[in-house]
């Protein structure tokens, strides 16, 4: 098979199947009843966590592509950021559907009162222009303004990481992690600006 | 006092338990039986069925307390544990606890009293232990239904003879990081401190524990000798007592240090103060499923009619 079409017809739909793993092992512990004695905590934590991770291994695409010298990293960058959708939306519907049980005043007052709850919504809120202008149309539609609508996704990933570190009660360690892992990211796009302003000794053969 | 105290857990509607957790238990119950525990004595036949791990606390007399309430699965509630000293997951300190060593261990008591010393735990053990199912609820809004076994606090104490100046009681937990692999890490200033108003500490509800489900406690759930409050969030029940100090101030206890806009000294369960973060009036019962409904968290956790006198007249928004 060529390159592309091994790209296309096995690459792509492997990593599609991967993506959805964490969800095939969410749904069986559902089915089996195996999520721990508080279910709605783990099935929350576990969606939040994967939004999260998703957020970030989506922005390391760019990064990639620069470092392997590969355009692969951006052919795949769509999937993954519609897997974060995928991911918060399923966070956001556990919330509000099994653990506010759909009491629609007491989510108001927490999103409008509860710091990390209006964080987590506004990140949710960012996400949903992102997703819906995520087809070809709309990128060719939008032509330059969806660059600059799709850099959301820096300020969404802060708020996620933030959202998670208020959740804490004392051990910062785990949402310290994530905060590092964005952090360098975002340094290293501002990097790769650098390089655009002295496109003389930035570029490389590839 | 005591007169005054009515029977607990009176029976309502969100305290019936799903048929499929009634089922478990009593295919436990027959299991048990199987085993030929069935066969105990007649008195601890109205005990909770201990489980078939853990030693059995021998001599346990049923107060009959919370009787109407179902209790909460053992695995459950030794498998869902905070205690930062044997890690900051609520699956750690279960995995962590055989670092803990139950065994020999001794409590120093001291400050205020005439006769300050140190009791060795196989003493403790020789005070009269009892059952008593109480509710168990924590800051984070989820709570269980436990039978814990133990004794009045206030009896230990007045062996200690506490004069006059004892307006509080002070406790700390063990801070050994050989035993207890949470302690590598600064995320509190070690030892775990907590601490309880004298008339708190004396109260006939306040119970220091040695057990759970009739079985000597498991290190996770605070081995070997740990604080009960039934109307207080989870934090304020200490782990793995070694001291027990008797002062005229109140300590400045380790939540209330790590985030005082969030932790006083009180802790009392209340729905109507909530937690900066969120809300306090529902809390969710451990083990009853993903799509079971939340409960209503009743006032100082549903004793309010044995502890409210002791807070008449307080600001409870103030002192949370």
């Amino acid at each position: 098979m060529r390159p592309d079409r091994l790209f296309r017809w096995l690459f792509k739909p492997l990593l599609f199947v991967a993506c959805l793993l964490p969800f095939a092992l969410l749904v069986r512990g559902v089915v089996l009843d195996d999520l721990g004695p508080n279910p709605l905590e783990t099935v929350t934590h576990i969606t939040g966590d994967w939004a999260l991770r998703f957020l970030l291994i989506t922005l390391a695409m760019t990064p990639l592509r620069r470092l392997l010298g590969q355009a692969w990293p951006l052919r795949v960058r769509r999937m993954l950021g519609l897997y974060v959708f995928f991911y918060a939306t399923l966070h956001l519907l556990i919330w509000t559907v099994l653990d506010q049980e759909l009491r629609w005043s007491a989510m108001w007052e927490d999103i409008v009162k509860r710091p990390y709850v209006t964080i987590g919504f506004t990140a949710w809120l960012l996400l949903v222009p992102m997703a819906l202008t995520s087809t070809r149309a709309a990128m060719r539609r939008l032509g330059r303004r969806w660059v600059r609508l799709h850099r959301l996704v820096y300020p969404t990933a802060a708020l996620g990481v933030l959202h998670f570190c208020w959740l804490v009660k004392a051990d910062w360690l785990e949402p310290g992690l994530y905060g590092l892992v964005l952090g360098s990211l975002i340094l290293s796009r501002l990097g790769l600006c650098g390089r655009f302003v002295r496109p003389s000794s930035a570029e490389s053969p590839g | 006092m005591l007169i005054r105290i009515r029977r607990l857990g009176d029976l309502e509607e969100s305290d019936v338990t799903p048929e499929q957790y009634f089922r478990r238990r009593r295919q436990l119950l027959a299991m048990a039986a199987v085993a030929g525990i069935g066969a105990a004595l007649p008195a601890a036949r109205a005990l909770v069925t201990p489980p078939s791990e853990g030693r059995r606390l021998p001599g346990l007399k049923d107060a009959d307390w919370g009787k109407a309430m179902e209790p909460t699965d053992f695995d459950d509630i030794t498998h869902y544990n905070n205690f930062l000293e044997l890690g900051s997951g609520k699956r750690e300190p279960a995995r962590n606890a055989h670092r803990l060593r139950p065994r020999p261990w001794s409590i120093r008591v001291e400050g205020e009293c005439t006769r300050p010393g140190v009791i060795d735990i196989e003493d403790v053990l020789k005070i009269p232990q009892e059952e008593r199912i109480y509710r168990f609820r924590c800051v984070e809004a989820w709570s269980m239904i436990v039978p814990w076994d133990g004794f009045p606090l206030a009896r230990l104490l007045a062996r200690f003879e506490p004069t006059s100046k004892a307006k509080y009681v002070v406790f700390e937990t063990l801070a050994d990081p050989e035993q207890m692999p949470g302690l590598r890490r600064p995320i509190v200033d070690w030892p775990y401190v907590e601490g309880l108003r004298i008339d708190e500490a004396m109260h006939p509800l306040t119970l220091l524990v040695t057990g759970v489900y009739g079985v000597e406690l498991p290190g996770q759930n605070g081995a070997p000798l740990r604080l009960i409050v039934p109307w207080k969030y989870g934090f304020k029940n200490i782990k793995s007592i070694v001291t027990i100090r008797f002062t005229g101030q109140p300590p400045r206890n380790t939540w209330a240090v790590l985030q005082p806009e969030e932790y006083g000294f009180y802790a009392n369960v209340n729905p109507n103060v909530d937690h900066p973060r969120w809300s306090q009036k529902y809390e969710r019962r451990i083990g009853e499923g993903l799509f079971a409904r939340k409960h209503k968290t009743l006032m100082f956790n549903g004793y309010a009619e044995e502890v409210a006198h002791l807070y008449k007249g307080m600001d409870l928004r103030r002192f949370y």
